[in-house]
């Protein structure tokens, strides 16, 4: 944290719920009273680009983009992307890393192959990197679709945010119906 | 009231607040979103509308504005290209109610065929140009374009970037306010631009310039900033954000109105710090007019005009000036990034442009490309798209290399059905007249998909919801001339290839119309997932050369060590595309197995 903003990076390919998820960690800090900017880079393609979205909050923000080196968080929606972006981090930040792999389908060209040891190099890089298999408590809990929320869960842990105010947000975005096991999916995040 | 809302929503909210009527747009990255959200929210007060190209877009306005009510037209940077022909008179007619033309750029190209900077078209059309730096200023400025569009009787020209449009911000949200205003008033002098009247009309632009020049020093769009003297800096839009960050202790003249500059502000702010610095991205457009009005100002030399500026390059800049210590970056920013696979973007799994990329690849032909997501059928491993430049070039370029005759090589133009009602109707009918001989392929999926899926002339829906006339393609070409025109499934290689083969070989203009809905917009399609037979397959890569996010390497190998292939059923669609390319019929319908 420098200048008393909290820079967040959020990371994965198209269509994993990247954005959905910075909009809600946005959500809480508005609502905590705090400034906050949010901004995204995605490819021109709808879905298998890569997706990064930059969240910063805190008394005054500026440049809604975080600068090198100052990600106080990364929170990796797939590994080889965790990875892709871990050398953002700040002196002393935190990765936590989806174990989820999604290989792309330019490896079928066979000019490129995804990493085999991507979680010890993020480890290299992050000795205490959070590796959270997501998608495996999502089954637990009976919907893969929670993934989402169980790794904003994990997030929450890192930020000094309000339990109370998370536990608004992601009740209100989630999805119509799905209130109840979003906020159990998310305090089971938070729990680990 | 705040909200967290985009620079584009902010800015459809500005025009609620401020008395917006009327919005015409064609879609284009990053400015899309901005005629979408008028239509989800505020469609109640305000008309909007998807024109068949930008041109038209501004022209609707123009005509809205004419007519008495606040209009804007919303468009990409290459968009004004396409509508510079009614601005440049324009901006001597001016307007009737206030009128705003909104120009998103993209610096950095991240969904753009160039970078061009449209502040320069403020200077080349004599109009101002406002330069809002955050959400806020995205919604606050629409009402100063307004008002002064009013009061000086000009188009104003609202310059955003994809950093603004697509970047969130807290806005506090006000009422909407309207006036009365009457509708058309006859003024042939004034809008009938015949050289008679435009020479009237051009000498009175010339002097609103130098009223707006006396207007830019007094308002306050133009603000100064103290603080430490020693560095000054000029800057607007978001490079203002990141120089405020990079060197929080400079003083700092934040220009909201772009053009005309305010220069005697500036000569006063540059006679009382150090050393002068204009930050700004792309362009050297304020820096060049402050050097010609002979104020010593740093620039360009410290901050590149290529891409998009941020905190880091405004710091190395400063650093590189001298200005500011390296310490000031964070200890970890020169860490060197890991090496990781790259993940380019890539034709959806289903897409029916993906039928006719393959079989175009083995009629081994040339073709000329579009702007659309078949463009993306020029990256490996299709590699299938030779050219794009612009919307609707595709017809022209192969018109001209047919006439060139040099090439000894078929050459087909593909365009998409959105494009080619944007910009390849009139094209069309020019190589018609001309007696081309080639072939012209429309790969109509009835939407305009690239940019999210937005409804155009073809797909029987306005943007408000309306149900409406849908154009009939096979019917508008023969019209244009094309005598050989026929409608193909993408999704049959087979029919597809004998159509391009027949189509190519005759010595007579056609045209080929695929048929098949993109698998996105307006509802996603998908059928039952096909899988591989690991036991069949050869690990020949057929399958893998079309290119589908759902095929992929699989573990397995064959003697040689090649990997086999694997589908995801999670995202396959069914479209049977790679079991129609497999030689060893090893890919067959999942259930099946």
């Amino acid at each position: 944290m420098r200048n008393g903003v909290t820079n967040v990076l959020i990371v994965g390919v198209g269509g994993q719920g990247v954005i959905l998820a910075s909009e809600m960690l946005s959500a809480v800090a508005l609502r905590s009273g705090l400034d906050v900017k949010k901004s995204e880079v995605h490819g021109m393609s709808q879905r298998g680009g890569v997706v990064t979205s930059h969240v910063r909050f805190g008394g005054k923000v500026h440049s809604p983009l975080i600068p090198s080196g100052e990600a106080d968080v990364i929170l990796g929606f797939e590994l080889a992307e965790s990875l892709r972006w871990v050398h953002q981090l700040a002196e002393g930040g935190k990765i936590i890393a989806n174990s989820q792999r999604l290989v792309p389908p330019i490896t079928a060209t066979g000019k490129f192959s995804y990493p085999g040891d991507v979680i010890e190099r993020i480890r290299a890089r992050a000795p205490q990197a959070k590796i959270i298999d997501a998608i495996g408590i999502a089954t637990e809990l009976g919907n893969p679709r929670l993934v989402n929320t169980i790794l904003l869960g994990v997030l929450s842990k890192s930020l000094d945010l309000d339990e109370k105010i998370w536990l608004e947000v992601v009740e209100k975005m989630a999805p119509k119906g799905t209130g109840e096991i979003n906020r159990k999916a998310f305090l089971e995040g938070r729990s680990r | 009231m705040e909200m967290l809302l985009s620079g584009n929503e902010a800015l459809a909210r500005g025009v609620y607040e401020y008395g917006g009527e009327f919005a015409s747009a064609y879609p284009g990255t990053p400015s899309t979103e901005i005629l979408q959200t008028i239509a989800q929210f505020f469609k109640d007060e305000i008309y909007a509308e998807w024109a068949i190209n930008e041109k038209v877009a501004l022209e609707v306005a123009v005509g809205a504005s004419y007519g008495g009510a606040r209009a804007i037209a919303a468009m990409k940077h290459v968009g004004v290209n396409v509508a510079a022909d009614p601005l440049m008179s324009l901006t001597y007619t001016g307007v009737g109610a206030g009128l705003i033309l909104v120009s998103a750029d993209d610096p950095s190209l991240h969904s753009s065929q160039n970078e061009q900077d449209n502040r320069c078209y403020g200077k080349f059309a004599s109009i101002p140009v406002l330069e809002p730096s955050d959400s806020q200023e995205a919604k606050d400025f629409v009402g100063a374009a307004f008002e002064i569009s009013e009061r000086f009787d000009t188009p104003v020209m609202l310059r955003v970037t994809t950093r603004i449009s697509h970047s969130k911000g807290i806005v506090t949200i006000g009422e909407r306010s309207t006036a009365e205003r009457g509708g058309f008033e006859r003024n042939i002098e004034k809008y009938v631009m015949v050289p008679a009247h435009a020479i009237k009309r051009h000498k009175l632009v010339i002097e609103r310039l130098e009223n707006l020049k006396e207007f830019a020093e007094q308002t306050p769009l133009n603000r100064i900033e103290w603080n430490d003297r020693e560095v000054g800096i000029v800057t607007g839009s978001i490079a203002y954000q990141h120089a405020r960050e990079a060197l929080p202790g400079a003083s700092i003249l934040k220009l909201g109105l772009g053009y005309p500059l305010p220069m005697k502000k500036i000569a006063d702010f540059a006679s009382k710090v150090g050393r002068l610095f204009v930050v700004e991205e792309l362009e050297p457009f304020y820096e060049e007019q402050i050097a010609a009005a002979g104020i010593t100002v740093e620039g360009k030399k410290f901050f590149s005009n290529f891409l998009e500026l941020d905190v880091d390059r405004v710091r190395d800049g400063f650093i590189e000036a001298g200005v500011l210590e390296p310490a000031a970056k964070a200890p970890t920013s020169a860490a060197e990034p890991e090496q990781v696979l790259p993940r380019p973007p890539v034709l959806c799994p289903g897409c029916p442009h993906r039928g006719m990329l393959v079989s175009l690849r083995n009629a081994k032909v040339l073709t000329t490309g579009d702007i659309g997501c078949y463009t993306l059928g020029a990256l490996p491993p299709l590699s299938q798209i030779d050219t794009c430049l612009c919307m609707g070039a595709s017809i022209g370029h192969t018109f001209g290399i047919e006439k060139a005759g040099k090439t000894g090589k078929p050459v087909v133009a593909l365009i998409g059905d959105s494009t080619f009602l944007h910009s390849g109707i009139t094209a069309l009918a020019s190589a018609v007249y001309n007696r081309t001989r080639s072939t012209y392929i429309i790969v109509d999926n009835r939407i305009t998909a690239m940019t999210g899926g937005q409804d155009h002339p073809g797909t029987a829906r306005t943007l408000m919801g309306e149900k409406t006339h849908a154009i009939d393609l096979v019917r508008l070409v023969k019209a244009l001339g094309v005598e050989h025109v026929r409608v193909v499934d993408p999704y049959d290689l087979e029919e597809t290839s004998a159509a391009l083969r027949e189509e190519i070989e005759r010595d007579a203009p056609s045209v080929i119309i695929t048929n098949r809905p993109c698998m996105l917009f307006p509802k996603k399609i998908a059928q039952a997932p096909y899988a591989v037979d690991a036991a069949v397959c050869t690990a020949c890569g057929a399958c893998f050369r079309v290119g589908c996010p759902s095929i992929s390497a699989s573990s397995e190998t064959n003697e040689k060590g090649r990997p086999k292939a694997q589908i995801d059923a999670s995202t396959c669609t069914g479209c049977t595309i790679c079991a129609q390319v497999c030689p060893a019929d090893a890919i067959g319908p999942a259930a099946a197995e």
